[in-house]
């Protein structure tokens, strides 16, 4: 009974999805939405699996990632140095809040044109406009978190002469790691996102320009193929986030309490 | 003479390097203000065409978006994008309600869900202009189908996480339908839902800017293409001061919305600190 009260969520959403692929082909099949430019599911999986005997595609993917990992990576290093550095010090957040709150919103796609004009069409310009974005994502959580911070426990950490650099790693540091991987996981969707734009808009390298020529050259069922593969992709990167989550914060309430119930 | 004595102890005058009225503006201008005036020195010590200097770019501004363009090409993209918005917030919250509160219907389509949320939303532009073209509907159904996933999925978490004990009461005490979704569901899970509106609001305006780079007349996205292939530098500048300033705006307005909508909870959060 158990096992099956458990495996049902999983059955179902299997049940979902094969749902979700039957209407897709019947609704190409049937003629429901333009068959010319929406291929049916069978051609999309049909062009997915010759792709994998595709190197060009698995450069593109290898493209893809590096650039994504390569800016999270520095937004990452930045944003938890000038995070930890700004929230450490109540002068520095004091003044220097208005002109992050007028920074963050900026749209990461207005710095494309100058980007472009000033590092050429290359990985750079996608780097600077991937950065930008995920690093106010992993910014802001770092200072929520270093601020976080409980008085008492600081308090108690000065009283018994504990030095700065043990009060950073017993108790800044612990108090902001949940806020840290948040960041981390909206910062590596935002950072997927502005990849895939800057193949998209600038034409880096990757899956994003790979779609574009296939979609111009009218190849729709390989367009849709690499769509599929960019989800995949996302979720495979959300998923082990979510792991490393776990096992970073196995500590944290937060995740012990979900173990218990 | 009397046993005690009482004596007045003149505490030190408190150092006050400012005045307490000046604190709260120097706080808030003196960073803006110093970067500014940094940049003018350098722009002025070292011209250079790539880094116009502030007054530059302030000028560019004014001449580029203060006339006619704002309501050719800002007004309309404004349009869009809050249409787009308000639909992404009736569809997510509509539908996340209705999987959210039939726990068949939520462990039936979560996965698919979760799947069309991770397919990052730039990539769906492309495909759509071939079905529907590069019209007003291809840009708002765009930014509308990006911006919702956030919306809806957390819309599905927040309603399925709502107290037993407070829908069992609302049972027992024979809420209609339409009672408990304003008294109970939408008000609990209203802070994921919040959450969620947030997310969708950056997605949806970079989707806005990518939906007219591509094959548009008009629009901030197309003004973006035209400076870009024309080397208007201060043009460009001026245009990350145009999106930062409609960025500061929506977050304005989605604080105020906040403040309104999570009143309640904000209390809550206080009262449980104290």
């Amino acid at each position: 009974m158990s096992v099956l009260q458990r495996g049902r969520p999983v059955l179902l959403g299997v049940v979902g999805v094969v749902g979700f692929l039957a209407l897709w082909q019947l609704a190409t099949s049937l003629g429901w939405i333009n068959a010319n430019y929406v291929p049916s599911a069978t051609d999309t999986f049909a062009a997915l699996g010759a792709f994998f005997a595709n190197p060009d595609y698995w450069a593109a993917i290898g493209d893809t990632m590096t650039t994504w990992a390569i800016g999270l990576s520095v937004a990452l290093v930045l944003g938890v140095v000038l995070g930890t550095v700004i929230g450490l010090s109540s002068f520095l957040r004091r003044y220097t809040r208005t002109t992050i709150e007028f920074l963050r919103p900026i749209p990461s796609v207005a710095i494309i044109p100058l980007a472009v004009v000033l590092l050429g069409p290359d990985r750079d310009s996608s780097l600077v406009i991937v950065i930008f974005a995920t690093f106010w994502q992993i910014l802001i959580q770092v200072l929520y978190g270093v601020a976080d911070v409980d008085p008492v426990a600081r308090d108690t950490q000065r009283s018994f002469g504990i030095g700065p650099l043990g009060r950073f790693f017993h108790l800044v540091f612990p108090t902001a790691l949940p806020y840290l991987m948040t960041g981390i996981r909206l910062g590596a969707t935002v950072a997927m996102i502005l990849t895939v734009t800057g193949e998209l808009v600038i034409g880096t390298v990757g899956i994003g320009r790979l779609m574009q020529q296939r979609s111009i050259a009218g190849d729709y069922a390989g367009s849709y193929a690499i769509l599929v593969t960019a989800g995949v992709l996302a979720l495979a990167i959300n998923l082990i986030i979510r792991v490393i989550e776990r096992r970073v914060l196995a500590w944290h309430q937060s995740v012990r309490g979900e173990v218990l119930v | 003479m009397s046993v005690s004595e009482t004596r007045l102890i003149k505490l030190p005058p408190k150092k006050t390097r400012f005045p307490k009225w000046l604190r709260l503006p120097l706080e808030w201008f003196a960073l803006p203000i110093l970067i500014v005036a940094a940049w003018t020195l350098i722009s002025t010590i070292a011209p250079n065409p790539r880094f116009p200097a502030p007054a530059q770019i302030g000028q560019s501004f004014a001449t580029n978006w203060l006339n006619d363009t704002f309501f050719s090409d800002v007004l309309p993209s404004l349009g869009r994008l809050g249409l787009s918005i308000v639909l992404a917030i009736l569809i997510g919250v509509g539908l996340g309600v209705l999987v959210g509160s039939n726990r068949w219907l939520r462990e039936l389509l979560e996965p698919i869900f979760e799947f069309f949320r991770a397919i990052p939303p730039p990539m769906i532009v492309p495909l759509l202009i071939m079905v529907i073209g590069g019209g007003d509907g291809m840009k708002i159904f765009v930014i509308t189908l990006g911006s919702m996933w956030p919306i809806l999925l957390n819309t599905i978490e927040g309603v399925r996480a709502v107290d037993s004990v407070q829908k069992e009461t609302a049972r027992s005490f024979q809420l209609t339908g339409p009672e408990r979704l304003t008294f109970i569901t939408l008000p609990s899970a209203s802070p994921q839902i919040m959450a969620g509106i947030r997310q969708a609001l950056s997605v949806a305006l970079i989707l806005m800017v990518i939906s007219e780079m591509v094959l548009a007349s008009s629009g901030l996205g197309y003004r973006i293409e035209v400076f870009k292939q024309n080397y208007e530098y201060a043009a460009m500048w001026s245009i990350i001061v145009l999106l930062g300033l409609i960025g500061v705006l929506l977050a304005v307005l989605f604080q105020i919305a906040e403040r309104i909508v999570l009143n309640w909870y904000r209390g809550l959060k206080e009262a449980e600190r104290a």
